[in-house]
C-alpha cells in the first residue's frame, strides 16, 4: 500500500456519491469536481491522486455540459481506488477514435471563446485516469468510467 | 516570493483581497484543459481567460493566483466566486508574454 492512502484504512464500505449535471449551464461546470475535491481531501486522500481524480472528472463534467445537454455521475470511492461513471443522454459519438484524438473537437466556436475545445477533454480523462473506457450510441447517449488507483 | 510581492514588484492590480499564497512555478496559456492539466499547486497563471470557468480551473488547480493579461476583463460571475473560494486575482495591462518576463519566475 502506498504511503498515505489514508482513505483505505478509514473505509468499511464503499461511499457512493451522485452528482447531476446540468447541460449548458458554465456557471456550475466543475461544481462536481470541486465537490469530490473537497471531500477525498477530508477523507485523506494523497494530493497526486486527487488531482488525477479531480482532472478527470472536470473533463468529463464540462463534456456532459457542452455536448451532452448534462448527465449523471456516480462516484464510488472505496480505500484503493475511485471509480467515475458519467452518462448521459446526449447525442453520441459517432467516431470515438476520432474523439480520442488529442487536437479534435466538435465543440462551436462560442464554447471555444471561453477557453474550451482544445481538443484535450478525452485525451486528458485517458492520461490521468488508470482505467478508462468509453460505450456510445449515436442518438442514444454515452457512458464513460474512469478508475483512478492509490 | 508570495502573491502580494509579485504584484508590487510588477506593479500589478489586485482584483481580490484574498489571503497572499507562496508562488512555487508559473504557466502561461488560455486553453483551459491545458491548464487544468498543466498547471501546477503554486503557480502563477499567466492568461487572458477572465470568465467563470478559468476561476474553476484555478480553485481546482490550487494554483497560487491567476494573473489576468492584456487587460482582459474578470467578469463579475467570476469575481464573486473568485472572492468567494479565496482565489488571488492580480491584473495587468502587459502582454502575456511580458508580464510572465517581468514576474522573474523560473519553473523548477
Amino acid at each position: 500500500m502506498r504511503r498515505g492512502c489514508a482513505g483505505r484504512r478509514m473505509m468499511a464500505e464503499p461511499i457512493r456519491i451522485h452528482y447531476t449535471v446540468t447541460g449548458d449551464d458554465f456557471t456550475q461546470a466543475g461544481t462536481a469536481s470541486a465537490d469530490l475535491k473537497s471531500r477525498l481531501r477530508t477523507m485523506g486522500f494523497p494530493a497526486d491522486v486527487i488531482r488525477k481524480v479531480t482532472i478527470s472528472l472536470y473533463e468529463g463534467e464540462i463534456n456532459l455540459v457542452i455536448h451532452a445537454g448534462g448527465g449523471e455521475i456516480e462516484v464510488t470511492v472505496s480505500g484503493d481506488r475511485i471509480k467515475l461513471v458519467l452518462s448521459d443522454s446526449g447525442p453520441g459519438i459517432e467516431d470515438i477514435e476520432l474523439a480520442k484524438r488529442e487536437g479534435w473537437s466538435s465543440a462551436p466556436d462560442e464554447i471555444r471563446s471561453l477557453g474550451f475545445g482544445a481538443g484535450m477533454g478525452i485525451p486528458n480523462m485517458i492520461k490521468y485516469s488508470d482505467s478508462f473506457d468509453i460505450q456510445s450510441t449515436p442518438g442514444v447517449g454515452t457512458v464513460v468510467t474512469m478508475e483512478i488507483n492509490c | 516570493m508570495n502573491t502580494d510581492e509579485l504584484a508590487a514588484k510588477c506593479g500589478f492590480r489586485k482584483l481580490t483581497e484574498a489571503p497572499p499564497k507562496e508562488i512555487e512555478g508559473a504557466f502561461a496559456g488560455d486553453l483551459l484543459s491545458w491548464a487544468m492539466s498543466r498547471v501546477s499547486r503554486g503557480d502563477a497563471w499567466f492568461t487572458v481567460m477572465g470568465n467563470l470557468n478559468a476561476v474553476a480551473v484555478a480553485a481546482l488547480s490550487d494554483c497560487a493566483c491567476i494573473v489576468l493579461c492584456h487587460g482582459s476583463a474578470l467578469s463579475q460571475d467570476a469575481l464573486e466566486r473568485a472572492v468567494r473560494e479565496e482565489i488571488v486575482i492580480l491584473a495587468t495591462e502587459e502582454p502575456v508574454y511580458n508580464a510572465a518576463l517581468a514576474s522573474g519566475i523560473v519553473n523548477r
